[in-house]
Parts: structure tokens; C-alpha cells; sequence
């Protein structure tokens, strides 16, 4: 077992966990972070799409072990009360339906507007393409993150 | 197609038609969702399986002692353990009175025939332990030969999978004379088509949580349907039916593929008996491409006569259809949709068909986004392109000769299904409209003048579908094992809000939004105060569920009913507290008002409280103005629509780019435009999907080689193009004039952008892209017309597509000539 200090949402955690246990596992079944859900085991779905020192990150691709120290955000802790805009822009442009994908997608939203402020509708469709959604056909969600990106979500 | 809300709206505005945004997101977004696997009980327990790694093997032993003595292992078991109560999984849908229906233990006890099929299962107190421990399992198998391709099961001479033979059923229907019809017609078309196997893979993976307290059962499932999965637990375990509950929590999506009773479900019940502790089990994704049931797979043998002028004379279909190694909760009822909706919206003389289920060392087929419906629409769609090419006109030439006109509604097509509203002509206008179909088709001849190496593609469908299962009569002359209704009750709480309780059973549609619109129309009361309830059999204690696009045709006009019945209950109360005669009340949704004297009146919210308190209320009146009502369709409901696809197919590479996509689907009337535009944009990128990108593969062994989502191509938001929706109307006859969405996007898009590659390509003589068209495909395709100066690769290629390129028909009359993109 090895200790780790992990900061998630902003409450500082420390724990001991296997060194093989994944870091989307430690989310939630330690921390009890169950907004983060897992949808395959290759790291091709991007549902547990979380932010690690600020840059998304799949989190079934790193070990808890890996993130000692580091700072995590997720789905849970992205909005300071009520709806952070992304999320907003999801809802409104109903660029979800099922929503098992839509926290991934609203993580990589954030990593993707932090470092393009604008993005034309392929630069979100190639940003995003890390992240499987099978219920939208990507339509809206590309519609959402355009509106995200207009609400000025980077600032 | 905003979807914003205007919320400055009056009240009274009619919720009907609003694009309202969805109730559900909220929790969706913010991450506080249900999820099954989110599930942690006291003392819980997880489930690990081992699974068979061979296709088709007999079990000569088991042994499951060394596992037991792993670290946290609290059980391990093989099927032995379960054999006296695991009972056969069900299928409902008995297709013919002879059909061969294996017996299919959730845990395999002597034979394995699909790799992933389970073998033994470990209880640990965490699922890292448990999966750990089954390596310790040992298992010893008799390895027998695998079956694999259904053209070689069906021949004399073949292993067999059961003991019964490969075949499960042979599947017959026709009307009308098609000897007669195929006699002397002066224009045979006839071509085999291949429907690829799919894996359904909703973003959530399956998982089950199940309790067992004091003999009575709690069991969390990701499943479409909690009530025909209580009923059916029942039937297989024989635990009485009133001690068990069923909770579908929040489902992450389902597209049919969970729309079944599934192995682990029944053994996670008995694992909870056995033990007494709270069990999950979670599936990971290779598993679950591997054993949530697949989709299609088809070989379609269709035969199509008609006259000159392209009017179709007969139509004959045959299908092999894969049922995989057993029989599920549907499978063979999929593919006989079939024989409803191979003839779509055409007019003909003479139709027959003819499907064989056919067993195979696979994982099982069942419904996938469509069920039956996509795979006709493909061939019959195919059939009218090749039709038009062979007599050289347009597309919508041919489809408009045969197709039935607006006026001739209702209308009992050759499969004797009544199409009650649909107006062909209409979608098709505006399609083309909405697409420049006549700018489009000029490119398209410019591109072939100029030997442009990219080729502009036009594909159409102007597809129909049935949906809204199911009138129960039709489904049990069907030989299906239950019946079509759906059931819905209303709660008029004394505050004066109102609780929905549906049978209806959502994991992502909207439910809890659009239910909410229909109520508040009926009954008058703010969308806001309306919660709907769904998806636990105790909340919710009758249903029939949600596939098959059938939640509003039948789960809505539930709705209506037992609205209805409220009003009509309220009425007579209202009388009494009026002091007037209930015959001179008149209701505008929430509030009676005595005829005459509109000032004088009372609202439902009033009548509620009154209700509650019964304090004087008429003699002889319950106090309660709840209602529940089931209702039975009469007919199913008939979407329809037209789609049309521009493809820029690049010949040099094989490259399919979709530059434009329309689609304007006549759905009936909508309750919620942004709802219905996102359940088309899903359908459509599915549907896409099965033209371009996936397929199950199996190897020669029966080893699944696109068991992960490495291998399995779903499209990520880079691969699929932005979609233009529109709409037509046409009310279906029931009262809200509602037919259904779920699966018109995916049912016609497959053959649309189908038709479109091979509407690029025909110049050179192409007939057929077996799917999904990959490059690799579309640029053999193109190298073998030009006449096989590929190496042996492109040959093999060839021989192995022989059955689905074409069939003996003559060439097209498009002959490659040198407007082609090569010559």
C-alpha cells in the first residue's frame, strides 16, 4: 500500500491505496466521487475525463499513485455554486441525452476552451474526439460548446 | 431549432410543441447521478466472471477450490453450483410453432458456444480481488469445431451448435401471386446484401446490484426494462414474483441492448440468496462487447420485378438471419419485423418472404436501434436505387411510381399493415428542398465530366418505419409473449402538484420533460409542479417499457387517458362543491367553471386539497381524484421520412467524406422539437456508423477481435457530419397525433449514405460497398472495376464479397463509359 495526498475539489485527501488501483476507482470508490463514470477499458471513451493540475486527463489511465499531490477537479467541483457555463451550455443547447459521457465531455470542454478561447466547429470536433457520446451524434454538443465558448468561459 | 426556452411565455401557452429544456440534466451534469455501478451497500459484495475462451468446447471439469482461498474471496462457484435454479434464460418471441429453442443456462454447465459465455464466477469483497482470483480457476475443455459463417451452417454436413441442428426456425409469408408477378417481367433486379453484425455498446455498461432481505429481492439494474425483467426473473428463477423489485436507476442509454434478461442479472440474484450479502457486478467494456447481446447480422437474397416504366411487379426477400449460439428475450422476433417492413412505401403486386434463423458459436443477436426495421429498409432502399440505375432515371422517379400517394391514406400495404397518415410527396419536396437536390446532381455531372478524382455521391431514402409496439392482438397473432400496452397513473397531490407515474422505463429520451409538457396540457397545471416517476416496479408497479420507439404513442396517450380519468373524477367533486350539476361544468384545462357564470368556478389545485380533506365532499364519492389508466393501441404508428446524402468519395484513396446530410422526418405531431431534433441527430450518427465504420468481427476460431473500443470504431464527434433536420406533418389517428422518433434517424441513414457511395461509383460499374465501406473497401471496390490489376489481396477481397457485390442480374444501363472518374 502506498500513501497519497490528493487534493479533489478542492478537499485535500490522504490515503492508502494499492499501488495499482486506478485513479478514476480511488474517485469513486474511496473519495465516494461517483459523478466521474467509467465507460470502457482502453482510455478511448474519455467518460472519466477529469482535470489534473488544471489539464484534463483520463482517469482510468493514471494511477492513484500517480496524482499524489495533485490537484484534481471533476464534474462535482467544476462550478464555484450553481452552474459553471459549460454546463449551462450543455443544458441549454441539450447537448445531452443518456448523460453517461457528459461529464467527460464537459471536462474536456474546459481543457479545450482553456486553451482555445474560440474554437471554429471542427476544432471542437477534433478536440473533442477523444470523448464517445452515442447518444447525441455530436450535433448539440458541438452546438453547447460553441455557446460555451461565446459565454466567454476561459476568462 | 434553438433550443431556448422562452420562458416571458404566458402559462397558458400550450406546453405542446415547446421546446422545453429537459428536467433530467440537471443531475446529469453536475454529476449527481444514479448510476448502477455508483451503488455502495453495506457488506457488498462483487462479482468477478470467467468466461469461455473458446468458441464452441465441451467442459470436462471445473474446478473453483483454489480460487476460494484467495485473498477476499468470499465465494467461487461454477454453473454445478447453480444448476438445480438457474433455470434457462427466456425467449419471448416464438416466431413459428416449430421453432428450436435451446435451453440457455445463465452459467454454462456442459457446453460453451459463444466465447464470453460464463463458466464459473468469484464473490470477493473487492473487484480488484475478484478478478484477481480467477486465475485461479481451472478449467478444462473438449474443444469442438466452431460455426461461424451461416451460409456453411445451413449446408448438410455442417457442425452442428445444438444438438438440434443450426437451424431455429424457417419463416414464411407472402401475398399476392409472385410466380405471376416474376413471369416475363422485363426487369429482374436481384442482389444479396450483407447486414453486418453491430455492437450496440451504450456509453454505460451493464451492471447489477441485487439484495436479498428475509427471502424478498432488490435488484439495481442498467436495463431498459424493469417490469418485463421482474416478470421474467420470476418466470426463470420461480422466486415469487411479489418478492422481487426491479429499479432500472438512472440507465445510460440502452438502444435496445438492454432491452434484455441477462445472465448475470438471474445469477446475481441467486448469488444474493446463496449468500445473503449485497452483490454488484460491473461489467468492463471488452466484456461487454463481447457479451451484451450484438445486433443485425443478415444475409438478404432479394429478388425485385417490375415493368419499364419502373412500376414494381413483385418483390421477394430471403434472409439468413444470425440468431448467435441461443435465443434471447427477442432474437428471432427481430428479424421478422422484417416481413412487415420490406415493402415499405411502395405499391406492388406480389410480395413474399422468407427468413431462416440460423445458430452460430456467436454471441446472440436481439434489438439494436431499429430491430428489424433497419436491416428492410436497407435492402428494400438498395433495391429502388438499383432499380432506377437499371432503367436509367432518377432515384425519385422510380420510388415516386410505386410509392402511395397522400391521398390514398389509410392504406393496407402488401404486408397487410394498415398505414393510418403519411405524406411522401411532402418530405420529399421539402428534402430536396433543404438539400439543393438539382444543384447537387449538376456538380455531381460536372465532376464526372471533368474526371474530378473525388466523385460527388447523392444518396436517398425515403424510408417508413412501424413503431409505437404494439397493439397486444397483433403482437400475439405474432406469437409474442406479451402484450403492447403501456400503463400510466396520476397523483394529485394535495398542494396542488402532481406526481406522473409512468410505465414507460427512460435512460435518456427526455421522459421526465416531454411527460411533463403532456400532463400539464391536460390537467392545466405548471410544467414546474409536475415530477414523473419511472423505473422501479414498487414506484411504478406496472409496465411494459421503453424500446421500439413506443414510449409516446402508447406510454403518452397512457397519459392522456388517465389524465382524462382525473378530470372526470374531478368533475363530479367539483359539482358537489359548486353546488351545481356536474352537466353544466365546463373544464378549461385546470379549472371548471359553471356554464353561464365563468366567474364562478374551481380549480383542479383547489379540488385537490378539497379532495385531501374530504370534508364535504357528495355522498357516496371516494376522496381521491387520482387516477391509473393502460391503454392498448389500435394500430402501430407509421414515421416516415425522406433523407438525402452527398458523399465525396475520393477515388484515389477510397475516402468517404459525407459533405451534406438532410433528413425531414414526418414523425406526426411533436410535443418537444428539441427532444425530437437530438433523438434524430442520434439516430442518424448510428445509422451513419453502420455505413461507415462498424462491424463485429470474428475471427476463424470465433474469437471477437473488436472486443474493445480500439477495435470497434464508434465514431467520435471528428468522424460525422453536421446534420440539417426539417419536418413534415401528418397527425398519426391516435389523439395526440404522435408517432415515435427513437430510431427513424438510424433506420433511414444507413441506406441513404450507402446509396451515395455507390451512386458516386456506378459510373464505373459498381454495383455494391459491402458495409461498413471503409477506404480500404471503396478503394478495392474501385480497383477491381477497373479491372483486378490488384494483387492476389484485392482478389481474395473479391471472392470473399462474391455473395453481396451482386447477383446475376444484368450490368446497369449506366455503363462505365468516359464521363466515369476513370476509365
Amino acid at each position: 500500500m502506498a500513501e497519497v495526498t490528493v487534493t479533489v475539489d478542492g478537499v485535500k485527501y490522504v490515503d492508502n491505496v494499492e499501488p495499482r488501483l486506478l485513479l478514476v476507482h480511488y474517485l469513486r470508490e474511496v473519495v465516494g466521487k461517483t459523478g466521474t463514470p467509467i465507460g470502457c477499458d482502453t482510455s478511448n471513451c474519455g467518460a472519466c475525463t477529469v482535470l489534473m493540475n488544471g489539464e484534463s486527463v483520463k482517469s482510468c489511465s493514471v494511477l492513484a499513485v500517480q496524482a499524489d499531490g495533485a490537484d484534481i477537479t471533476t464534474i462535482q467541483g467544476l462550478a464555484n455554486g450553481g452552474l459553471h457555463p459549460i454546463q449551462q451550455a450543455f443544458h441549454e443547447m441539450h447537448g445531452l441525452q443518456c448523460g453517461y459521457c457528459t461529464p467527460g465531455m464537459i471536462m474536456a470542454t474546459s481543457d479545450l476552451l482553456r486553451e482555445n478561447p474560440h474554437p471554429s466547429d471542427e476544432e471542437i470536433r477534433e478536440g473533442l474526439e477523444g470523448n464517445l457520446c452515442r447518444c447525441t451524434g455530436y450535433e448539440n454538443i458541438v452546438r453547447a460548446v460553441r455557446r460555451a465558448a461565446e459565454t466567454g468561459v476561459s476568462s | 431549432m434553438t433550443a431556448q426556452t422562452d420562458e416571458t411565455q404566458a402559462a397558458a401557452t400550450p406546453e405542446f410543441g415547446r421546446a422545453r429544456l429537459r428536467k433530467e440534466d440537471e443531475r446529469l451534469i453536475t454529476g449527481q447521478t444514479n448510476w448502477t455501478d455508483n451503488i455502495q451497500l453495506p457488506g457488498m459484495l462483487h462479482i468477478a466472471f470467467l468466461r469461455s475462451p473458446f468458441a464452441h468446447a465441451r467442459i470436462t471439469s471445473v474446478d473453483v477450490s483454489a480460487a476460494r482461498n484467495e485473498p477476499g474471496v468470499i465465494a467461487a462457484y461454477s454453473g454445478a453450483d447453480f444448476a438445480d435454479e438457474q433455470g434457462s434464460l427466456p425467449c419471448a418471441w416464438p416466431v413459428t410453432p416449430d421453432i428450436v429453442i435451446p435451453a440457455h443456462p445463465p452459467m454454462a454447465t456442459e457446453e460453451v458456444r459463444y466465447v464470453g459465455e460464463a463458466v464459473a464466477c468469484v464473490v470477493a469483497r473487492d473487484r480488484y480481488a475478484a478478478a484477481d482470483a480467477l486465475a485461479a480457476i481451472e478449467v478444462d475443455y473438449e474443444e469442438l469445431p466452431p460455426v461461424l459463417d451461416m451460409r456453411e451452417a445451413i449446408k448438410p454436413g455442417s457442425p452442428k451448435v445444438h444438438e438440434a441442428g443450426n437451424q431455429s426456425f424457417d419463416f414464411v409469408f407472402a401475398n399476392g401471386d409472385t410466380d405471376e408477378a416474376f413471369r416475363d417481367a422485363p426487369v429482374l433486379i436481384e442482389r444479396t446484401y450483407r447486414q453486418q453484425r453491430l455492437i450496440p455498446a451504450a456509453m454505460e455498461p451493464r451492471a447489477v446490484v441485487c439484495t436479498c432481505v428475509g427471502g424478498e429481492f432488490t435488484l439495481w439494474s442498467a436495463t431498459q426494462i424493469p417490469h418485463v425483467l421482474r416478470v421474467m426473473l420470476a418466470l426463470v428463477t420461480g422466486i415469487p414474483e411479489q418478492n422481487l423489485r426491479v429499479i432500472a436507476p438512472d440507465v445510460g442509454g440502452g438502444f435496445g441492448s438492454k432491452l434484455q434478461v441477462t445472465a448475470e442479472e438471474v445469477l446475481a440474484v441467486l448469488i444474493a440468496r446463496k449468500l445473503g450479502r449485497p452483490v454488484k457486478w460491473t461489467e468492463s467494456r471488452s466484456e461487454g462487447n463481447m457479451t451484451v447481446h450484438h445486433g443485425r447480422d443478415q444475409w438478404q437474397t432479394l429478388r425485385m420485378a417490375a415493368d419499364r416504366d419502373g412500376r414494381i411487379r413483385g418483390f421477394e426477400v430471403d434472409l439468413l438471419a444470425d440468431m448467435g449460439a441461443y435465443l434471447m428475450l427477442v432474437t428471432p422476433g427481430v428479424p421478422i419485423l422484417g416481413a412487415l417492413m420490406f415493402p415499405a412505401i411502395y405499391k406492388m403486386d406480389a410480395y413474399s418472404f422468407r427468413c431462416r434463423g440460423i445458430f452460430t458459436t456467436k454471441m446472440p443477436t436481439d434489438a439494436y436501434r431499429g430491430a428489424g426495421r433497419p436491416e428492410a429498409t436497407f435492402g428494400v432502399e438498395r433495391m429502388m436505387d438499383e432499380l432506377a440505375a437499371e432503367l436509367g432515371r432518377d432515384p425519385f422517379e422510380v420510388r415516386e411510381r410505386n410509392w402511395i400517394k397522400h391521398e390514398e391514406f389509410p392504406f393496407t400495404t402488401i404486408a397487410n399493415l394498415t398505414y393510418d397518415s403519411g405524406n411522401y410527396e411532402a418530405a420529399t419536396a421539402k428534402a430536396k428542398e433543404l438539400f439543393d437536390y438539382d444543384g447537387l446532381r449538376a456538380e455531381q455531372e460536372q465532376r464526372r465530366a471533368s474526371n474530378d478524382p473525388v466523385q460527388l455521391g447523392i444518396g436517398v431514402s425515403t424510408f417508413t418505419e412501424m413503431c409505437g409496439l404494439a397493439p397486444s392482438r397483433v403482437l400475439g397473432a405474432f406469437a409474442y409473449g406479451a402484450g403492447g400496452w403501456e400503463n400510466a397513473s396520476i397523483r394529485m397531490l394535495p398542494t396542488g402538484k402532481v406526481e406522473v407515474v409512468t410505465g414507460s422505463s427512460a435512460h435518456g429520451q427526455g421522459h421526465e420533460t416531454a411527460w411533463s409538457q403532456i400532463v400539464a396540457d391536460q390537467l392545466g397545471v405548471p410544467f414546474e409542479d409536475i415530477r414523473v416517476l419511472h423505473g422501479d416496479t414498487q414506484v411504478s408497479p406496472k409496465g411494459m417499457d421503453t424500446y421500439g420507439s413506443r414510449s409516446l404513442a402508447v406510454g403518452g396517450m397512457a397519459l392522456v387517458s388517465a389524465c382524462d380519468k382525473v378530470v372526470e373524477k374531478s368533475k363530479v367533486i367539483a359539482a358537489g362543491l359548486l353546488e351545481a350539476s356536474a352537466d353544466d361544468l365546463e373544464w378549461t384545462p385546470g379549472r371548471f367553471s359553471v356554464r353561464g357564470d365563468p366567474d364562478k368556478g374551481i380549480t383542479i389545485a383547489e379540488i385537490a386539497l378539497a379532495t385531501f380533506a374530504a370534508h364535504n365532499l357528495p355522498d357516496g364519492v371516494e376522496p381521491s381524484i387520482d387516477a391509473d389508466a393502460t391503454y392498448d393501441p389500435d394500430n402501430f404508428s407509421f414515421p416516415h421520412g425522406t433523407h438525402l446524402c452527398a458523399t465525396e468519395v475520393d477515388t484515389e484513396t477510397g475516402f468517404v467524406k459525407i459533405r451534406s446530410y438532410v433528413a425531414v422526418d414526418d414523425i406526426g405531431t411533436v410535443v418537444n422539437p428539441m427532444i425530437v431534433d437530438g433523438q434524430v441527430h442520434g439516430g442518424l450518427a448510428q445509422g451513419i456508423a453502420q455505413a461507415l465504420y462498424e462491424e463485429a468481427v470474428y475471427d476463424d476460431a470465433g474469437n471477437l477481435v473488436t472486443s474493445t473500443l480500439a477495435d470497434y470504431l464508434i465514431p467520435s464527434a471528428s468522424d460525422l457530419p453536421s446534420y440539417v433536420t426539417g419536418r413534415t406533418e401528418s397527425r398519426a389517428a391516435n389523439r395526440l397525433g404522435v408517432k415515435g422518433v427513437g430510431e427513424a434517424g438510424t433506420i433511414a441513414s444507413t441506406p441513404a449514405v450507402v446509396n451515395a457511395i455507390v451512386d458516386a461509383l456506378r459510373p464505373l460499374g459498381i454495383q455494391d460497398v459491402a458495409m461498413p465501406c471503409t477506404p480500404e473497401r471503396v478503394w478495392r471496390a474501385i480497383q477491381d472495376a477497373r479491372g483486378g490489376s490488384q494483387a492476389s489481396a484485392a482478389e481474395q477481397h473479391a471472392a470473399r464479397q462474391s455473395d453481396q457485390t451482386q447477383g446475376n442480374s444484368p450490368q446497369g444501363i449506366d455503363t462505365p463509359d468516359q464521363t466515369g472518374g476513370a476509365a
